[in-house]
C-alpha cells in the first residue's frame, strides 16, 4: 500500500534467497504459534481458556516434534510458573490464556519483572470482568497488562491486528523479552485470534530472531547476575551450567541475595522501571496511514485497527482527509509519537473495544486533550466501519 | 471479479465451518485472491445454530465480519429465518431446498437446490452436504473455482475421503449448473 | 567434600528463631547430598515463601526463591525444561498444603522426579503464629483464639492418595534417619514427598504451652514409631514414621522424552 508508511516494523533483513515462499490460511491464534516457533520456543505451559486455547492445542502437536516442551498444567497461575522455571534453565518459554486467566497470572508475572526472566503471556482478549463473554472479543485489559501485578514496574505490551502481523509481532515479542530480559504481554483479541487469513511464513533468517545474551564470566569467579552492563542488559547464566546463584522475589542485590538496604532496594526498582521506559522509543511498533494532511487522525490497536483502516480509506477515496495511526506497541505507550503524529489534527479519534483505557493516555499525550474522542463498543460485538464513521460525523458536525 | 461477502449458516454438525474455511482457502492459496474466514464461536458451535462469514476479493480486505452479505447460504430454516433480511439487495440465497422452508420476500436470486437429497441418494452419507454445497458455489459465483476446491480436499482430508469428496463437489456443481442453464 | 561447602556463607547469619528445627532438615539435607556426590552443577533448590523457603538461599545450588506454594509448579518448568537437575522443593505448611495444595497433589500425580520435603510444624511462622492446615483441632494460635477447629491434613494419605510414588514421614527428633530418608527419596526415580515433623517453639510451642525445642523434640521422640516396630503394634495410637510407599510408575519428563523421540521430525 504506497500510502502506508511503516515504523519500526519488525526488523526485516534485506530480501533472502527467493524461493517459493510458504502460504497458509490460518487463524491469528495459529500465526502466534507459528511466529513463537520461528523465534525459537522450547517450552510452552498453559491451562485451556477461550479465546486462546487453540494456542495450546497447536503447540500440544508442534512443541514435540521440534524437541520442545509443551505442558498442560494445573491452572494458570502453575502456567506462568512453569514458563518462570523453564526459561531460568534456558528456554524460550511462553505461556497463552485469556480472560480470568490472565488475572491469575499476574502474580507470577511480577515475579518474572522481579526476577528479570524473559517470557512472553500472550493474552487473547475477552469480554470481562469475571467470566464476561467468554466467546465475545473486547480490549479491556489494556491497563491490567501494564499494572495488573502489584507494585512499580514496567513491562511491555505488543499487540496485532492481522494474521501477518500477529507472526512478526510474536516474533518481535520474544526479541525484546529475551534482550531486556522482561517479560513480554502480547495482547490480541478474540477477533484477530480466531480470524483466518493468509499467512506468509517467512523464511529463517529472514526476521531478526535475538538469542539471550549470556555472561563470558569464567567459573570460579564471581558471577553477579543482577549487575547490570552499561546498556542496562544482564548477561544470564543457566540454571544447570557452571554459576550457581539466587534468583528471588524479593528485593535483592548483585548476587541475588534479599536486601532492604534503602539504597539497593532504590537502585533496583529503577532499573526495571529504567530499563524499560527509557526505550520507550525503541520499544515503539506502530502503523500510520495518510498521517501528512490529516484533518482528522483515528487511533486504533488491534482488531479496531481494521474497521480503523476500511473508514479510512472508504473517505480518503472521496477525498475526505482523513488519516489512521496503529499502535503496535501500547506500553511502554508512546506519547511523544502519539503528540507528534497528532500535532496538526482538528480532532482525534481513539476507536477501541472498552471504556476508554487508551483515550485516557491518548488524553495526556497530546497538546489538546478536548479534541480526544473515544469510540468504543463494549457489547461482545466489533466495533465496525459504520460505528466510527457515525462518532465522525458527528464531532465533525454532520449529523449522527 | 466483485467483493463476495458470504454468510454461510445452518445448525451445528453440517460442516458450515469446514465449508467456510475450504472456501477462503481455495480463494487464498490457489487463486491469489484475498480472503478472510471468521466464526461465531461459543455454545452454538457445538449443536444449534451456526455462522461463519467469509470475504473474499482482490484487493485488501479490512473489516473482516459480514454485515450484509451478497452471498447467504442457509441449511436450515432457522438459519434462513434469522439471516435472510440481512441479504443485499439481488444478492445470491442458495439454500437446500428440502431443508430450508421461509416466506420472506425480498430482492434477491433464489437458488434452491435439493442437496442434501442428492448426497444421501448418491453416496448415502450425509458427511459430504457441504462438500456438495462448496460445488454448487462454485458454479453459482466466482469466488473460486471447482479445481482450487478439489485441491483444499486433497490437502485437508485423507485419502479414504477423497472420492466421496470428488463426487459430492461435481454433485452440486451438476445441480447447480443445471439450475443456471434453465 | 565438606558439608560447609555447600553452604553460601554470605547468607548467614540465617534468619531461623533459636531452637527452630529447619536448620536441622538443612544439615541432613547436606549431608545427603554430600553423601550422594551429586553432580554440583545439577543441584537445584526451588522453594516458596515461609520460614521453610529460606533454605534455598543458604545452599550453594542453583536457587529459586519464588512465590508462596509455587515452588513446585516452578520446579516443574525448571524440570521438563531440563531434566538432568536434581530439583529439590523444601515447603512449609502453606506452601505444602493451603496456597500451594494444588500445584502438590498434582505434582504427585504426574510423578516428576522431583524431592519434595514438607517441614511440617503445625503453624504459620512467618506471619506470626496462625493456625495451619496442619495444625489440626484444638491448637491456639493468633487466629485461632478460641482454639482452632480445623481437621488437619495428613501429609502422607494426602500425597499417596495423589499418587506419589515415594512417602516417607520423620521427625526433627530423628536426624539420621532425616538423612537416610532423603538420601532415598533423592534416588527414586519421580516424586518423593518427604515430610519432617520440626519444632516451632517461637510460635507453636509457646503458644500451645508445649515448651520449648526440647520438649516439643521430646514430643517428637515419645509420639513416633518406626512403620513396622513392635512400639507402634502395641502402641497404634502413636504417629508412624518410615517410608509409606516406594513404588515404580512411569516417570514424567521420562515419559514426555518418549513422546519427544516417537513423533520427532
Amino acid at each position: 500500500m504506497s500510502a502506508a508508511t511503516t515504523g519500526k516494523t519488525p526488523g526485516k533483513k534485506a530480501a533472502v534467497q527467493a524461493a517459493e515462499p510458504e502460504i497458509r490460511f490460518v487463524q491469528g491464534n495459529e500465526a502466534c504459534v507459528r511466529g513463537a516457533l520461528y523465534a525459537g520456543l522450547k517450552f510452552f505451559a498453559g491451562y485451556p481458556i477461550t479465546p486462546s486455547t487453540e494456542i495450546a492445542e497447536h503447540l500440544a502437536e508442534l512443541l514435540p516434534r521440534k524437541g520442545g516442551v509443551f505442558i498442560q498444567m494445573e491452572d494458570e497461575i502453575a502456567s506462568m510458573c512453569a514458563v518462570c522455571g523453564a526459561s531460568l534453565a534456558g528456554s524460550k518459554a511462553m505461556t497463552a490464556t485469556s480472560g480470568p486467566g490472565f488475572s491469575l497470572k499476574q502474580e507470577a508475572i511480577g515475579y518474572a519483572c522481579m526476577a528479570e526472566i524473559p517470557c512472553v503471556i500472550v493474552n487473547v482478549q475477552r469480554g470481562g470482568p469475571s467470566t464476561g463473554l467468554p466467546t465475545k472479543v473486547a480490549q479491556g485489559d489494556v491497563m491490567q497488562a501494564r499494572w495488573g501485578t502489584h507494585g512499580d514496574h514496567s513491562i511491555v505490551v505488543l499487540t496485532a491486528s492481522s494474521v501477518q502481523d500477529i507472526f512478526e509481532i510474536t516474533v518481535e515479542g520474544f526479541n525484546i523479552a529475551e534482550t531486556y530480559r522482561t517479560p513480554v504481554i502480547l495482547l490480541f483479541d478474540e477477533v484477530v485470534g480466531h480470524m483466518r487469513e493468509k499467512l506468509v511464513v517467512p523464511k529463517q533468517g529472514e526476521l531478526h530472531v535475538a538469542d539471550r545474551l549470556y555472561t563470558e564470566v569464567k567459573p570460579g569467579v564471581n558471577y553477579h547476575p543482577y549487575l547490570p552492563r552499561e546498556d542496562g542488559r544482564l548477561p544470564s547464566s543457566d540454571f544447570g551450567g557452571v554459576h550457581r546463584y539466587n534468583v528471588t522475589g524479593l528485593f535483592h542485590d548483585i548476587f541475588g541475595f534479599p536486601t532492604e538496604h534503602p539504597d539497593q532496594v532504590s537502585k533496583l526498582i529503577y532499573h526495571l522501571v529504567d530499563k524499560i521506559e527509557n526505550r520507550a522509543h525503541l520499544l515503539a511498533r506502530w502503523k500510520e496511514y495518510y498521517l501528512e494532511d490529516a484533518e482528522h487522525v483515528i487511533l486504533s490497536y488491534g482488531s479496531p485497527a481494521r474497521s480503523a483502516r476500511h473508514l479510512v480509506e472508504n473517505r480518503r477515496s472521496k477525498g475526505d482527509r482523513v488519516g489512521l495511526i496503529e499502535l503496535q506497541t501500547i506500553w511502554p505507550f508512546p506519547a511523544q509519537l502519539v503528540r507528534e503524529k497528532t500535532a496538526h489534527a482538528k480532532n482525534i479519534f481513539v476507536a477501541e473495544m472498552n471504556m476508554g483505557q487508551v483515550t485516557t493516555l491518548v488524553k495526556q499525550a497530546v497538546v489538546n486533550p478536548n479534541r480526544v474522542f473515544l469510540v468504543n463498543r463494549v457489547d461482545g460485538v466489533m466495533l465496525n466501519p459504520q460505528d466510527i464513521g457515525r462518532v465522525m460525523r458527528t464531532i465533525e458536525g454532520r449529523g449522527f | 471479479m466483485e467483493r463476495y461477502r458470504f454468510l454461510m449458516s445452518g445448525s451445528g454438525g453440517q460442516g458450515v465451518i469446514t465449508m467456510a474455511i475450504i472456501l477462503a482457502e481455495a480463494a487464498v492459496i490457489y487463486e491469489g485472491r484475498t480472503a478472510i474466514q471468521s466464526q461465531s464461536y461459543g455454545p452454538e458451535a457445538r449443536g444449534g445454530a451456526t455462522r461463519s462469514d467469509v470475504i473474499v476479493a482482490d484487493g485488501p480486505i479490512f473489516f473482516p465480519k459480514v454485515l450484509h452479505p451478497n452471498c447467504l447460504v442457509a441449511l436450515t430454516s432457522e438459519a434462513s429465518n434469522k439471516y435472510l433480511h440481512l441479504i443485499r439487495p439481488g444478492g445470491l440465497f442458495l439454500y437446500d431446498s428440502d431443508l430450508v422452508q421461509f416466506d420472506v420476500r425480498v430482492d434477491m436470486r433464489r437458488k434452491g437446490l435439493p442437496m442434501h437429497r442428492a448426497v444421501m441418494e448418491t453416496l448415502g452419507k450425509p458427511q459430504t452436504f457441504n462438500i456438495c454445497v462448496l460445488g454448487a458455489l462454485a458454479v453459482l459465483t466466482e469466488a473460486v473455482t471447482l479445481e482450487s476446491l478439489e485441491k483444499v480436499l486433497m490437502t485437508r482430508f485423507a485419502e479414504v475421503h477423497h472420492k466421496n469428496n470428488r463426487t459430492a463437489l461435481q454433485l452440486g456443481a451438476d445441480m447447480a449448473a443445471a439450475l443456471v442453464e434453465n | 567434600m565438606a558439608v560447609k561447602d555447600y553452604i553460601r556463607d554470605r547468607f548467614f547469619p540465617h534468619i531461623w528463631c533459636p531452637g527452630c528445627g529447619h536448620g536441622i532438615v538443612l544439615n541432613a539435607l547436606l549431608h545427603a547430598v554430600d553423601e550422594l556426590a551429586l553432580d554440583r552443577s545439577s543441584l537445584c533448590m526451588v522453594s516458596g515463601i515461609g520460614c521453610s523457603a529460606r533454605i534455598s538461599g543458604y545452599v550453594g545450588f542453583h536457587s529459586m526463591h519464588t512465590m508462596h506454594g509455587r515452588a513446585l509448579a516452578c520446579a516443574t518448568g525448571l524440570k521438563m525444561a531440563r531434566p538432568s537437575l536434581n530439583v529439590f522443593v523444601p515447603m512449609g505448611d502453606g506452601d505444602a498444603t493451603a496456597i500451594g495444595g494444588n500445584h502438590f497433589i498434582h505434582a504427585c500425580r504426574r510423578n516428576i522426579d522431583i524431592t519434595a520435603i514438607v517441614l511440617n510444624n503445625q503453624i504459620y511462622g512467618m506471619t506470626g503464629g496462625q493456625y495451619s492446615p496442619l495444625s489440626g483441632p484444638g491448637i491456639l494460635a493468633t487466629t485461632a483464639p478460641y482454639r482452632s477447629i480445623d481437621a488437619a491434613f495428613d501429609i502422607v494419605n494426602l500425597a499417596m492418595g495423589a499418587g506419589a510414588t515415594f512417602v516417607a514421614r520423620t521427625t526433627s527428633f530423628h536426624v539420621k534417619e532425616i538423612a537416610d530418608l532423603l538420601k532415598k527419596a533423592v534416588l527414586h526415580k519421580g516424586i518423593s514427598v518427604v515430610e519432617v515433623m520440626v519444632q516451632c517453639p517461637t510460635y507453636f510451642g509457646r503458644k500451645n504451652k508445649i515448651g520449648g525445642p526440647v520438649e516439643i523434640m521430646e514430643y517428637f521422640r515419645e509420639h513416633t514409631a518406626p512403620l513396622g516396630s513392635k512400639k507402634l503394634e502395641e502402641n497404634p495410637e502413636l504417629i508412624p514414621r518410615g517410608i509409606f510407599r516406594e513404588e515404580t510408575r512411569p516417570e514424567y519428563c521420562e515419559e514426555y522424552a518418549a513422546i519427544v523421540t516417537r513423533v520427532r521430525e
